[in-house]
């Protein structure tokens, strides 16, 4: 392989890069890369993973409450608030902001916004899972060959 | 009558015969008695005399002689007995002394007879010395001559002159018909007529030099006598009727300085000899005297002599106006030199100025829009960036100190970022977490490189993002893959620096790629990156990197695809703490503040399990010792004075977070027991403020929180007591 750690390295900031360009991610991101050191060394993992497990459960309950006869949006508003909340913790910009909508679509108590809302929700969070499992893959290839990961502490 | 005693004289008294004899004999007695009286006479005159007594005895003898014959003047007459008794007395006292003078004389006359011997002796030594007075007169005249001539000839160093003079004085001193010079030519091998005394100008004769009558003068230092029918004394046409004169030569030495030995100065180890004919007028009876040769030959050396100082002293003389010459060369080649070097230096000082106007302007308006106060480092860069001319002088030193790493890309970032915004491109820093914070080396040369390359990569980008990873790169990659011999060894005190900057700009071309570092180098097309890279720029950072002992290079896959500009450098680790104490830079975040987090308790309320694990993560780098709870219940229950400070999230649904806080008020009136309660929220409207203010608390957060917010506002918190912030 040519370059070894260093390719690797410059191909994890490119995507990091990449992933911020597109808006996916942002600096809430970077936040939790820089808690990740010795003492805390699989932080930014425990917490991805946490993101996942609480959002495919979030999602589900949103669709099995906007599945019923008589919408509870008092409920699915409760939902997207948490989800809106994990997500803005992690820095997950697009599920983040399909949250926003999502809730004003609660308050109009409009049924199909909700469930496009949620199509959309569900959307960016697919794509920002898969997009952070081969990030988090890449810091894995990285850190087994040795190296160290790159640190991103200013976007300007 | 008495008997007269009367003597008859034989013969008659009136003889004739008598009469003669009587006046014959008064005469007689005359002379004779005058003789005496001119001897006195004489003898008293003369100074000396040492026969006095030889003369008084002749002067008797000649007396008494005289007193005979005149008593015979009586004796012709009658006469007495007396007379004839007196006459007889006479002649024997006469007979007497004659006898006694004869013997007398027969002692002297000898003795007479050799001062006679005596004077002709002497006038003979006197016409000896007069013929040697002579002579030596004729000698002293001839040294004043020489003197003369001398004086003549060394009163000048002019080569010309001193033979002319030469000839010339010696033709007058020994009034010589003719007198010639014969040099050797330069081939050594003939003799060339050069000066004579009475033609002008003389023709051009030359004679081989291996003549056997040439030899025999060169073989000798005396004046030689030559034939005059020999080829060097046939000079003029003979216009004596009969012989012509003698001929003499003599060789004269032509002296080189290396000839001048101290130690054998008689013998003079030269081979060049010039020749010297000298010739008696014709039809003269003259012959060639000793001293005439003598004073020739004495000439001929002078001659000698004063020929090398004149070609010495020419040899010197070319030698100084060549030194001149050069000077005056040498004096050319410095002033154009220096003209050269006013004019590099004016040249750099106009560009200098030229570069510092606009930056100046720069960070001024930059530091109006960054509101901020800039570092006047971008100023101090520009100097450097014309440290050129000391890079390529080999007199450049790195200023090694200890800085702060982190700083320095932070700073880089800093200075870019204005122009970056307005190109809309984004700039990503991502610095690995094992780069220590503080190193030691060049910092400012390290910036400008950073500077440099950052500034390109915006400068050629017209869009997109450029990305700068800075690392510590495993040993075997640390240099350009096309130079794998470049192995660097980590050791403790030192660490390899990466650098990389991706720009997404239009590319390079590979084989662009090595003229990239050379200076004013230019590439044929100018719409590419090489069209303008500012000639010096990439060539400095090129020797700065090189002098951290690093490499510098460029990689990309071609026109269109961006590109990437590679470099490490050699940095030390610094040593004692103190170092990094004294580097430390306000604004650069260290983990030394989380002393005064350490072990400070902290309540964290969240129902939402990522952001309370967040949350935790981001206390617990800060060193806080954190609990977490994720109901009202439960932070109810555990709350206690122990704790600091109590992180409640507000905005869950279906708790009311100003409700705990009010009940925990409540619970803790006293002031210093009471924990500082901040809320974390994620509405940020006015309405949530009012409310946390109502609910008594101390301080609000907007989430999410990023680490130096967090810290901040626990600074402020355990500073102040309280709080309130409405932004991040």
């Amino acid at each position: 392989m040519d370059g070894g750690v260093g390719l690797l390295q410059r191909q994890l900031v490119d995507y990091r890069a990449s992933l911020f360009n597109e808006g996916i991610l942002n600096e809430q991101f970077n936040q939790l890369q820089s808690l990740q050191d010795e003492s805390n060394p699989d932080f930014v993992v425990e917490v991805v993973s946490l993101f996942f497990e609480d959002s495919v459960r979030l999602l589900n309950e949103l669709a099995k409450s906007l599945d019923q006869r008589n919408v509870d949006f008092k409920k699915v508003d409760a939902h997207v608030h948490q989800l809106k909340g994990s997500s803005s913790s992690i820095g997950a910009q697009r599920v983040q902001n399909a949250c926003i909508a999502f809730r004003s679509c609660c308050e109009e108590k409009n049924v199909e916004g909700c469930l496009k809302c949620l199509q959309q929700v569900t959307k960016e969070y697919y794509l920002v899972k898969n997009k952070l499992e081969i990030l988090l893959k890449l810091e894995q290839q990285i850190l087994a060959a040795g190296g160290s990961i790159p640190v991103q502490s200013e976007v300007i | 009558m008495e008997a007269c005693n009367c003597i008859e004289p034989q013969w008659p008294a009136d003889d004739l015969l008598m009469k003669y004899q009587y006046i014959s004999d008064f005469f007689i007695a005359l002379a004779y008695f005058s003789i005496p009286l001119e001897l006195i006479y004489f003898v008293k005159k003369s100074a000396v005399f040492p026969y006095r007594w030889v003369l008084v005895q002749f002067g008797a003898f000649i007396v008494l002689c005289g007193a005979t014959h005149l008593i015979n003047l009586w004796m012709f007459t009658m006469h007495s007995r007396t007379v004839a008794i007196v006459q007889t007395a006479a002649k024997v006292l006469t007979g007497v002394v004659s006898c006694a003078t004869a013997l007398m004389l027969v002692h002297i006359i000898p003795d007479l007879l050799s001062v006679k011997t005596r004077e002709l002796f002497l006038k003979n030594k006197a016409a000896e010395l007069d013929r040697e007075m002579g002579l030596i007169r004729t000698q002293e005249e001839t040294g004043r001559h020489v003197r003369m001539l001398t004086h003549e000839i060394r009163s000048t160093l002019d080569r010309h002159t001193i033979l002319k003079t030469t000839l010339i004085e010696l033709g007058r001193t020994l009034a010589l018909e003719e007198c010639a010079l014969w040099m050797p030519t330069r081939t050594g091998l003939e003799l060339h007529l050069s000066y004579t005394l009475r033609q002008q100008h003389p023709v051009g004769f030359t004679v081989p030099i291996q003549l056997p009558v040439i030899n025999q003068v060169f073989s000798t230092n005396h004046a030689v006598k030559i034939s005059p029918n020999c080829p060097i004394a046939r000079i003029r046409p003979i216009t004596g009727k009969y012989m012509p004169g003698e001929v003499v030569a003599v060789r004269v030495p032509l002296l080189h300085l290396s000839n001048f030995q101290i130690n054998d100065w008689p013998e003079l180890s030269t081979k060049r000899y010039a020749l010297m004919v000298l010739m008696l007028p014709s039809d003269s009876a003259r012959q060639w005297h000793v001293h005439e040769l003598e004073l020739v030959e004495v000439v001929a050396d002078q001659v000698a002599v004063a020929l090398s100082h004149a070609a010495i002293l020419e040899e010197s003389m070319r030698a100084q106006e060549q030194l001149v010459e050069q000077n005056v060369a040498l004096d050319l080649a410095r002033r154009e030199a220096e003209t050269a070097i006013r004019a590099r230096n004016d040249f750099l000082a106009v560009m200098n100025h030229e570069m510092r106007t606009p930056m100046h302007a720069i960070i001024a308006l930059s530091s109006l829009l960054q509101e901020t106060e800039s570092s006047n480092l971008l100023a101090t860069l520009i100097n450097d960036v014309l440290d050129l001319s000391r890079l390529e002088d080999g007199s450049f030193k790195l200023d090694v100190g200890t800085f702060n790493l982190h700083g320095v890309f932070r700073e880089v970032l800093n200075l870019i970022q204005p122009i970056a915004s307005v190109k809309k491109l984004l700039i990503s820093l991502n610095l690995a977490s094992d780069l220590p914070v503080f190193a030691v080396g060049d910092e400012r040369r390290l910036m400008q490189v950073l500077l440099n390359i950052v500034g390109n990569a915006v400068k050629f980008s017209k869009e997109g993002s450029i990305s700068v990873t800075a690392f510590i790169p495993k040993s075997e990659f640390l240099g350009d893959s096309r130079a794998p011999d470049f192995i660097a060894v980590q050791t403790e005190s030192y660490f390899y620096l990466q650098v990389q900057v991706k720009d997404s700009g239009p590319g390079v071309n590979p084989q662009d790629i090595p003229k990239l570092f050379t200076k004013f180098a230019q590439s044929q097309m100018p719409a590419t990156r090489s069209s303008n890279v500012s000639g010096l720029g990439l060539a400095i950072c090129k020797r700065f990197v090189s002098l951290m002992e690093g490499q510098i290079w460029i990689e990309s896959e071609g026109l269109g695809k961006g590109c990437t500009a590679i470099f490490t450098v050699k940095l030390g680790i610094p040593e004692s703490s103190n170092e990094t104490k004294l580097a430390l830079l306000p604004k650069v975040p260290t983990n030394s503040v989380q002393g005064k987090f350490s072990g400070l308790k902290v309540l964290v309320m969240d129902e939402n399990g990522v952001s309370r694990s967040v949350t935790k993560g981001l206390l617990m780098h800060l060193g806080c010792d954190v609990t977490i709870v994720s109901s009202s219940e439960e932070c109810l229950l555990v709350v206690s004075p122990l704790f600091k400070v109590i992180l409640l999230d507000v905005c869950m649904p279906g708790v009311d977070g100003f409700d705990v806080a009010v009940q925990i008020r409540k619970r803790f009136s006293k002031r210093h027991e009471r924990p500082l309660i901040v809320a974390l929220t994620g509405n940020s409207d006015r309405l949530a403020r009012d409310n946390c203010l109502r609910a008594g608390m101390d301080g609000f957060i907007l989430k999410p929180v990023s680490v130096d917010k967090m810290r901040s506002i626990l600074l402020d918190l355990l500073e102040h007591g309280s709080v309130f912030e409405a932004h991040q």
